[in-house]
């Protein structure tokens, strides 16, 4: 039993860090229909900008925070100069352009940084919590409680104050956003900072726990995309609790399965996504379009 | 000096020019009126006025012109735009809605109070102020529509087929609030409408639009008296 609490916990953790990156997804695809595949790149650049940070001398804290700014500003750059041109054109394009983008932060985080592994110092503490007998990593609860504060802060971005106000209204409804005065470019900018930063998060919590390399992020990509299509990819609610279910999912699998093993966890997802596209292709929390006419 | 003064005003999507040359102008605390068969550019009229669709010539409000400004600039000085098809944000609340069409407004203190105005004007609306707004009925979303217009406390305000998918009832319950907002509070209304008859009873002015050009302007009263217009928009002999 024990042993189970710590992998439920363990899989909540990691589930968190797939929740995390989920969300972007979500942020970007809630505004504009897009599906950036470049999200898991882009989280990746952003955590090598923290090390590089770290690296040149600064605390591991500025270092992260630094990073975060950044990529926060980076994120929005990208809106303006990479996606915008091509808004409004079809789903493929669109689609295309955010696959080169992939590749496009993929080598140029390895023309800058090469292409070895590098170890990410832990900004959360080491050790074990103690709780009713059941021994857990301040890690993985580290890892659930920063989630948990990034959801709470989004919620209320987006529910208390005017600038929230204006991004949804703009994801619902562009032209009529424009007609009350929104500027639909800059909510849609917002987003993507919104969302890269968030995605900068997802790089850090994890990073520590795999080696950094331009690649890292690529595996943690398709389990986001798994919690992303389970929840439902217009559901940031649906993005934090099916990267829990997968997190979990992934977990347990690997320890009660015997042929899945460590080497297999990477079925888990893709049988989860192709599950949730023949059964209930909206996800959990999805929402198929309601309106009266 | 009218609070709107159009001149030569060509509008259209892309290459294709649907109003051309037109020329209108409206008075401040007027209601105003634009008839005109399906197509003959009534709607892109009002979308060239809040900037929605490519427009050249002439368009001053209030002396300053705005033609080719951005819909966010334009509403910005007053002027609300209740678009065909209603415009609510579906997924967001009948709340959210109208606080939205106060986005561009400072005054928290006055948008508080007009809140409580449209609330009175519409009670449906305070029923139903926590739904999302695409879960209205028609009647309602027209209603909403109309209600966050009025939350910007428009100088103008464009109305583009206020009575579309509306019962008689229901048609007639809107034009009497339409009908106090313009006589209690001095809001100038430009009302883009199928039907005639009603708006007609309830304009001051009104112009007749064919094929993108003003072809007749003059008093309502002179517009629903006028043989062809009778014939070809009031369904009389």
């Amino acid at each position: 039993m024990e042993r189970f609490i710590q992998l439920l916990i363990d899989g909540v953790a990691i589930g968190s860090v797939y929740g995390a990156l989920a969300l972007s997804l979500v942020l970007i695809f809630r505004s504009t229909g897009i599906v950036n595949f470049a999200q898991g790149e882009m989280a990746m650049f952003s955590t090598f900008i923290a090390w590089a940070l770290a690296e040149a001398g600064l605390t591991l804290g500025l270092a992260l925070l630094g990073a975060l700014a950044i990529s926060f500003a980076g994120g929005m750059l990208i809106q303006r100069l990479v996606i915008r041109p091509v808004e409004g054109e079809d789903p493929l394009t669109i689609l295309i352009v955010t696959l080169g983008l992939f590749i496009l932060v993929n080598s140029l985080a390895g023309w800058i940084w090469g292409f070895n592994n590098r170890a990410f110092p832990q900004a959360l503490p080491g050790g074990n919590a103690d709780i009713g007998g059941v021994s857990l990593a301040y890690e993985s609860l580290g890892i659930v409680a920063v989630l948990l504060v990034v959801v709470g802060l989004l919620f209320a971005l987006f529910e208390r104050t005017k600038i929230g106000l204006a991004m949804r209204a703009a994801a619902a409804n562009p032209a009529s956003s424009r007609l009350v005065g929104i500027s639909v470019g800059r909510t849609l900018m917002l987003g993507w900072g919104l969302a890269a930063l968030i995605g900068a998060i997802a790089g850090a919590l994890v990073a520590p726990q795999l080696f950094l390399d331009v690649n890292f992020m690529g595996g943690v990509l398709v389990y986001s995309f798994a919690a992303a299509t389970l929840g439902g990819f217009d559901s940031p609610k649906g993005a934090v609790i099916g990267g829990w279910i997968i997190g979990v999912a992934e977990t347990l699998a690997g320890d009660y399965i015997g042929f899945i093993g460590s080497d297999l966890t990477i079925l888990v997802p893709l049988v989860i996504i192709l599950g949730v596209l023949l059964v209930r292709p909206n996800g959990l929390f999805g929402s198929p379009e309601v309106v009266r006419a | 000096m009218s609070l709107l003064e159009v001149e030569g005003l060509d509008a259209g999507y892309g290459p294709v020019t649907v109003v051309r040359d037109a020329a209108f102008s409206v008075d401040e605390g007027k209601v105003m009126t634009i008839l005109g068969a399906n197509g003959a550019g009534k709607t892109t009229t009002l979308r060239a006025l809040s900037g929605v669709v490519r427009a050249s010539g002439s368009i001053r409000f209030d002396g300053q012109d705005i033609a080719g400004s951005s819909p966010e600039a334009i509403v910005r000085l007053g002027i609300a735009h209740v678009p065909e098809g209603r415009g609510n944000f579906a997924s967001l609340t009948v709340e959210e809605n109208l606080r939205l069409g106060a986005y561009v407004r400072k005054d928290a203190k006055a948008v508080r109070e007009d809140m409580e105005r449209c609330y009175e004007h519409f009670p449906r609306l305070r029923e139903r102020s926590e739904q999302a707004a695409g879960n209205l009925s028609g009647g309602e979303q027209q209603m909403l529509s109309i209600a966050r217009g009025l939350m910007l406390r428009p100088r103008l305000i464009l109305l583009d087929e206020p009575s579309h998918g509306l019962s008689p009832l229901i048609t007639r319950e809107v034009f009497k609030i339409l009908e106090t907002v313009a006589r209690e509070e001095g809001t100038t209304l430009l009302i883009v409408e199928q039907n005639a008859n009603l708006v007609l009873g309830f304009a001051d002015h009104a112009y007749v639009l064919e094929t993108g050009r003003v072809v007749l302007d003059g008093s309502a009263e002179e517009i629903a008296n006028d043989e062809g217009v009778r014939r070809s928009y009031l369904g009389m002999a």
